[in-house]
């Protein structure tokens, strides 16, 4: 079957890959920039600093 | 088991659970032994037999006892001391062990041993590179790991007794792995040398691991996953991946230690090296930055530079990572936009790499005098700027012309180690520094001096091991490729092998300065672990014991 042969599978791979890629990284800088999750950004970069080296789970 | 149930107290569940696999894989490993007619086989099948039997003896103990259940109020924090001794011991023999083969290869006709096949150059250099990557690198990454998700999750880790499994499951792993490259048991895969049993057992041990820390994540009260969290789990549900795919194999017989892979020729080598180059990716790379992302923040007591900047750090990092692996084939049979295709995502590793070590160190801008202060701060802040150095060599070296004369030569080897000694062990090594005193409840280091010292000289081991294979490495590079002017090469290969003798001293004396450094960070933690506990430690509840008979 000439449908797959190995220069359409190549060219899908390539082609459909870098349209793939760029969606995906869009998404993650659009996620990371986005103005409301700024917030929870700024609490969650906090959490290492919890005095929490204790055996007791906190509340 | 009968007599577990008519205790007052019930055993829970999921230690009952454990108790029956055990049992069972006591059972299997005993029948297995029985009827396997291969020497090196049943080898591996009494060390089973041994390892299930001692388990199922302790753990009956521990059930009839009571002693299995897990306060979900309070953190499982013993799995993480034991991680911790155990990455200490791992690392004394990986790097030992890397310190004799390097003597091989400066020495090799007074190392050299025909007597005993075992201690053969070709079975002691997997042993070290399993040594130090999984045995002492994975124990790291476990422990911390375990340590992480509860802190940041606030919740104790899920599954009762099974993260006790994988901890001793990992072991069980490591020590077959060892014994086996030993006895010559190998499938011959660089980073996946385990044959097919060994392969399944850590599939069993990754599964339930994944699920611990899935679990954990899951009944966490801090609605957020901390970015330390995303880091680790892309690491361990990548390395199920890559570990199921790469050894998919056949064996010789069930009762057999030997198999063929299931690839073939050019399909074979790329599966190998996306396995390959996405163990340094994903277990030497995301799961070590996991550990930057808590730890350096702890210690430097200030929030990571930019939150937004890990997100994008931790997106773009694993999704390209994962394609860089076919430069380990250039000028080979793989196509050739397959090769060009992993040396664009190695150059475009730059960007993430460096995006994540400049959110590494700015986090202490402000605290910079901790740098003159705090070794540990110190330890970690190198491990950072090595991160930087080896990701910004090996993007060069991917491309195809500096790779021509790059490959096969000591500059890998050179720049594997100055990722390995400088960002993987320094990193692990600030993080258990920071790690002893709070599991074991002291307030403070046995002696910070002693961190001076080991951090001085193995930051000297490490730039005389780099700086050695460097210029071994593009020596020997030049001379491969030296015509005499008939148009003959200018070199037999053991010319070249000569030549690069003083480098392979020096490099001997700086792994051996860098196992020094582990010997006194050993020292210093077991006398920490030995120092009075400050009185605060007292006002916790001590857990009730059931005295001694």
């Amino acid at each position: 079957m000439s449908a797959l042969s190995y220069e359409t599978v190549a060219r899908f791979a390539q082609q459909g890959g870098t349209l793939y890629f760029a969606a995906i990284f869009a998404v993650a800088v659009a996620y990371a920039l986005w103005p409301r999750n700024g917030e929870v950004f700024r609490r969650a970069a906090m959490l290492p600093l919890e005095k929490d080296e204790d055996d007791n789970v906190q509340a | 088991m009968n007599h577990s149930i008519t205790e007052p107290d019930r055993a829970p569940l999921d230690a009952i659970l454990l108790y029956v696999f055990v049992g069972l894989a006591a059972l299997g490993a005993i029948f297995a032994t029985a009827f396997s007619d291969d020497r090196l086989f049943r080898f591996h099948g009494y060390l089973l037999i041994g390892a299930f039997t001692v388990a199922f003896a302790l753990m009956t103990v521990a059930l009839s006892s009571g002693r299995l259940h897990s306060a979900q109020e309070r953190y499982a924090d013993g799995v993480i001391r034991a991680g911790v001794i155990a990455t200490m011991f791992w690392a004394v023999v990986g790097l030992l062990v890397g310190v004799v083969i390097a003597a091989q290869l400066a020495w090799p006709s007074i190392m050299y041993f025909p007597e005993h096949g075992w201690l053969n150059f070709g079975r002691l250099r997997p042993l070290h590179t399993s040594g130090v990557i999984f045995a002492f690198g994975g124990n790291a990454l476990i422990a911390t790991s375990f340590y992480v998700v509860q802190r940041t999750s606030k919740a104790r880790l899920a599954g009762g007794a099974w993260p006790w499994f994988v901890f001793w499951g990992y072991q069980l792993f490591i020590v077959l792995a060892a014994t086996g490259y030993l006895a010559g048991i190998t499938q011959s895969r660089e980073y996946a040398e385990p044959e097919w049993y060994v392969d399944l057992w850590l599939t069993i041990v990754w599964v339930a691991y994944l699920l611990v820390f899935l679990g954990t994540l899951w009944k966490r009260k801090e609605p957020h996953i901390y970015v330390a969290n995303w880091f680790y789990l892309a690491f361990i549900v990548t390395i199920a991946l890559l570990h199921v795919i790469n050894n998919l194999a056949m064996p010789v017989g069930a009762l057999h230690h030997r198999s063929y892979s299931l690839f073939a020729g050019v399909q074979d080598a790329l599966t190998q090296w996306w396995y390959g180059h996405n163990a340094v990716g994903f277990f030497l790379t995301a799961g070590f930055l996991g550990m930057m992302y808590y730890f350096v923040p702890k210690r430097a007591e200030r929030p990571v530079y930019s939150y937004r900047l890990s997100i994008v750090h931790f997106w773009s990092l694993i999704f390209i990572y994962i394609w860089a692996g076919p430069h380990h084939l250039h000028y080979t049979a793989l196509p050739q936009w397959t090769q060009t295709l992993g040396m664009t995502f190695s150059i475009m590793l730059w960007m993430p790499s460096w995006g994540g070590m400049i959110n590494g160190l700015m986090t202490l801008s402000g605290a910079w005098d901790k740098l003159r202060t705090d070794p540990v701060i110190r330890m970690m802040v190198v491990a950072i700027a090595f991160y930087g150095m080896s990701t910004f060599e090996g993007p060069l070296m991917s491309i195809r012309a500096v790779n021509s004369l790059s490959h096969y030569t000591d500059w890998t080897i050179g720049h594997v180690h100055s990722g390995a000694l400088g960002w993987v062990g320094f990193i692990s090594f600030g993080a258990i520094y920071c790690l002893v005193p709070w599991l074991w409840k002291k307030d403070r280091l046995y002696s910070n001096q002693l961190v001076e010292w080991h951090f001085w000289i193995a930051t000297t081991g490490i730039l005389l091991y780099i700086c050695a294979m460097w210029v071994s490495g593009i020596m020997e590079g030049l001379m491969w490729r030296e015509y005499t002017p008939q148009g003959f090469l200018a070199n037999s290969f053991v010319e070249t092998v000569a030549a690069k003798h003083v480098e392979n001293v020096i490099r001997m004396v700086g792994g051996l300065m860098y196992l020094a450094g582990a010997l006194i960070m050993s020292y210093n933690l077991w006398r920490t672990v030995r120092l009075p506990s400050p009185a605060s430690a007292a006002a916790t509840p001590a857990p009730a014991l059931i005295p001694a008979e």
